[in-house]
């Protein structure tokens, strides 16, 4: 064996955890697109999936900040629930205007968060028994809320939220020109502009990093590694772009969903905020003792996610065009499974947005593709449990064996 | 005498590393046998391999105990053979009584039915043995960490002991405590125990052991016959494996301005609110001076510490802390080091870093606007920084961005020191800043100390080791029971007339 492949085999090792969640998510991709005899990737079924995750993701990357904090939030769901019954009851039986709707929901979702920060922080009740009171207070409220019944249907401009798709602002007979290329009944030119975009996107921000990390000399992953990477990821998302293209588009949720990842990675990465909750996750009392004000941080990560809570409740809500009593039901489980097959630890400290991120669409996808192949709920919540405790098994074997 | 152990030529590999080379260690019946080294030269993995933790097969060598040829597979089969270690970290469960913890894994017990007169007789009999005079059915957590230790000897001696190890016993005790442990060893010996200690402190060493096995990066250097005295300087030589007749490097004292004072400091207990911890305590440290703060363990060295570090201990705190001579706010940690204190902590793997970072995050985590834009890091300029302190104090890593947890513990306090000097801080408090660290490192981190004095820092130093701090010192305050009993400058200072200056109060 020469040296080039020895290299990229320890640095395969070295981080079998990203490649090994990437690999899995192709994985389970192209075995349930063989398995469904290729509904899985279809265009129509993509942009379902994207609508039924949208909201799992969305709480996830809040779920995050909370977990790396060294905390849980049993109360997503409940919570989700709570503020769809209340843009419902403000909207529909109140008239109350659509963006004021938004805006009450939205502070709504963080005074919430900021009622069990509080206690979580400030007086030091574990989270898992304050955010599960807060699971069954949010719950029984929904429920109060609804009086037991669904309420809908809502105004087209707030189902816009999740339903709705990005105009196309490229010229229509660009759209009509490459619809004939691939013989698809329309074309979508700006949602393949997007994902190109996108693919340059990330190969420019991963060059770079590459040559920073050169300068410094960080070992970095070998070439030939690097670039197959690169030429996988953005290809799927030019692929996946181009095949929503022949839909309708680029849903709104996905433009939401796409800045929300962006930003909330720039956070844990890039800024003081983010290290700081790396910190106090990782050793608190060090941290508190290094200047950081541990509660405070602490308190606004439950804020943050209750906030992100309420988005996902209004989505949801738009998406169902009705509030009802069981929105969110159970829900908290499947964004804190998405964290943890993320590669978060449940001690604190680590994880990744893009973790995060993979995790939820790993169990997106095979949701999905379960229902499509007709596999019972029965079986569905089986196969993931045992995903989940399969990832977090990974996880500690490969620990162990490198410790 | 015969032997009783004899470890032939054990070889130990872990992926990459030899952690033991043909390591040979012969322990006669009846004796004390020392076993020195640095940090890391394999002396636990030695341990490990005696007792069963790492399994016979998969280390090189042969282990020959009572004649007879030992392949233990865990330690439950070294116990049986009476083999028994008590490790750095004490293994008692602190909710539960010294007799359950005694008996635990081991219950005198009727079809698992607890005889708990037996129990207690028996207990109460161990302890006597030991000398401990407290109730079996007092709780672990009520003892302080000295008589815990008694409480693991007890536990051992239930299991009748062939061979009594004992890991760093005293690296966390007192002086008079020690003294009590080491006395306690030598009584053993006279009934017949067998005893290994594996020590750091070599004037210990030197007053128990008969024979010293020094280690250095895990081979067996040397055997020294102890048993009429020892030079400690050859010790240090093979542990080291140079000569050092000097273990504090040198320092011309030059005080200059006032840089902090402290007036009538008063603490109380956070959660007893009738007990007062520290009692109106006054004191003073000038630019380019290292202040050394002495006294045993519970005197409340390190509570005065961290309730002026930004009341990180006690309530109810009172007192005035100037910088320059203008009352300084400590009311918060960051506010704290924003006036220009830094604590290094006595505790640095719990308090101290985040080891499953790298050395780069931990640098930086004190002062993060120092690295960042906005609130927005600066990734480029966090390696600067980070480089920056590894090469002045000398910190031994491939890169800084390996994790702290997989160095040592020299390096370890290096980082944590750097994070504090990152800080910019005027008056530094170190809690034994040494605790734990091999000899060679101990001299770095002291030169350190020097440098920093010389840039007119000022600097406290509390340390439970009494040389380190007449050798490092230019004053130092003698604390006991919350309170200063007396002010010593270097000159008149001396082993004898601290420890007098705590037992007269």
């Amino acid at each position: 064996m020469d040296k080039h492949t020895n290299s990229v085999k320890a640095h395969l090792v070295a981080h079998m955890r990203d490649f090994g969640l990437l690999f899995a998510l192709i994985a389970i991709m192209a075995i349930f697109q063989i398995a469904t005899g290729g509904i899985l990737l279809r265009p129509v079924n993509l942009t379902n999936l994207l609508l039924q995750n949208s909201y799992i993701i969305i709480m996830a990357l809040g779920m995050l900040l909370v977990i790396v904090a060294g905390h849980i939030d049993l109360s997503v769901g409940s919570v989700m629930g709570f503020v769809g019954a209340l843009a419902a009851v403000m909207i529909v039986s109140n008239d109350v205007p659509v963006p004021i709707a938004i805006a009450v929901c939205l502070v709504a979702g963080g005074i919430i968060g900021a009622a069990q920060g509080y206690f979580v922080a400030f007086w030091r009740i574990p989270p898992f028994i304050v955010t599960l009171a807060g699971m069954l207070v949010f719950r029984g409220l929904t429920l109060w809320l609804l009086e037991g019944q669904s309420i809908g249907p809502f105004p087209k401009e707030f189902q816009v939220l999740s339903t709705g798709f990005v105009p196309d602002i490229f010229p229509a007979a660009w759209g009509a020109g490459l619809a004939e290329m691939v013989g698809a009944r329309k074309f979508n030119v700006l949602s393949l502009a997007l994902g190109i975009v996108a693919a340059i996107g990330v190969v420019v921000m991963g060059v770079k990093k590459r040559s920073r990390d050169a300068e410094y000399g960080i070992d970095s992953e070998p070439n030939s590694l690097f670039w197959v990477r690169n030429v996988i990821v953005s290809g799927a998302l030019v692929f996946l772009m181009f095949k929503l293209s022949t839909f309708r588009g680029v849903p709104n949720v996905l433009v939401t969903m796409a800045i929300l990842i962006a930003i909330y990675a720039f956070i844990t990465e890039r800024t003081v905020i983010g290290r700081r909750i790396y910190a106090l996750g990782g050793n608190e009392k060090a941290a508190k003792l290094s200047g950081i004000k541990t509660e405070r941080l602490t308190f606004i990560a439950f804020v943050n996610m209750g906030v992100m809570a309420a988005l996902a409740g209004l989505i949801f809500a738009a998406r169902l065009n009705s509030a009802t009593p069981k929105a969110g039901f159970a829900l908290e489980l499947d964004v804190i499974a998405a964290v943890f097959i993320g590669g978060a630890s449940m001690s604190g400290g680590s994880g990744k947005i893009i973790g995060a991120v993979v995790g939820a669409f790993i169990m997106g996808v095979m949701n999905n593709g379960m229902s499509i192949l007709g596999i019972g709920i029965d079986y569905q919540q089986v196969i993931k449990g045992l995903v989940l405790l399969a990832a977090v098994f990974f996880d500690v074997y490969n620990k162990q064996k490198q410790g | 005498m015969s032997t009783l152990l004899e470890m032939r030529t054990i070889t130990k590999e872990f992926p990459g590393v030899k952690a033991l080379d043909q390591v040979n260690l012969v322990v006669e019946r009846g004796e004390i046998h020392a076993i020195c080294g640095e940090n890391g030269a394999g002396k636990s993995t030695l341990m490990k391999v005696l007792s069963g933790v790492y399994p016979a097969g998969t280390y090189d060598g042969e282990i020959h105990f009572e004649g007879a040829l030992a392949t233990f597979k865990n330690i439950r089969e070294s116990e049986d053979q009476g083999i028994i270690i008590i490790h750095q970290e004490l293994a008692l469960v602190p909710e539960l009584s010294i007799a359950e913890n005694i008996f635990l894994g081991n219950e005198t017990a009727k079809g698992g039915v607890i005889n708990w007169h037996e129990a207690n007789q028996h207990t109460e009999k161990l302890l006597a043995k030991v000398g401990l005079s407290e109730a079996p059915t007092t709780r672990i957590d009520s003892l302080g960490v000295g008589k815990q230790q008694l409480v693991e000897i007890a536990k051992a001696l239930s299991k009748d002991v062939k061979l009594l190890i004992l890991d760093e016993p005293t690296a966390a005790l007192q002086e008079n405590d020690s003294k009590k442990l080491l006395d306690l060893m030598l009584e053993l010996k006279s009934q017949g125990v067998t005893s290994i200690i594996i020590s750091h402190k070599l004037n210990e060493v030197g007053f128990v052991a008969d024979t010293v096995t020094v280690i250095r990066d895990g081979m067996s250097v040397s055997t020294i016959d102890a048993s009429n005295g020892v030079s400690e300087d050859e010790i240090v030589r093979d542990m080291v494996g140079r000569d050092m007749s000097d273990r504090y490097p040198a320092r011309e004292p030059r005080a200059g301005e006032m840089l902090l004072e402290v007036e009538n400091w008063n603490v109380w207990h956070p959660e007893h609110s009738e007990r007062q911890v520290i009692k109106d305590i006054s004191f003073n440290v000038r630019a380019g001076e290292v202040v050394g703060i002495a006294g045993l363990m519970g005197s409340g060295r390190t509570e005065l510490a961290m309730s002026i570090f930004g009341k990180s201990y006690g309530r109810k705190i009172s007192g005035t802390v100037k910088l320059h001579g203008t009352v300084a706010d400590v009311s918060r940690v960051d506010r704290a080091i924003d006036a220009g204190l830094a604590y290094v902590t006595e505790d640095r793997k719990s308090l101290g870093l985040i080891l499953d970072e790298t050395i780069q995050f931990n640098t930086t985590l004190a002062n993060l606007d120092g690295v960042s834009k906005a609130g927005v890091l600066n990734a480029n300029s966090e390696t600067k920084v980070a480089e920056e302190y590894r090469e002045a104090l000398k910190t031994r890593t491939p890169s800084v961005f390996q994790k702290v947890g997989n160095l040592s513990g020299g390096n370890q306090q290096k980082v944590v020191l750097a994070k504090w000097l990152f800080t910019g801080p005027e008056v530094l408090i170190l809690d034994e800043p040494t605790r734990g660290i091999d000899v060679g490192a101990k001299y770095e981190i002291y030169s350190i100390i020097n440098d920093l004095s010389a840039d007119g820092k000022g600097v406290v130093m509390i340390s439970s080791e009494m040389p380190e701090l007449l050798g490092m010192c230019d004053r130092i305050y003698v604390m006991n029971e919350g309170a200063l009993v007396g002010e010593l400058a270097a000159k008149d200072a001396s082993q004898e007339r601290i420890m007098s200056l705590i037992v007269t109060e």
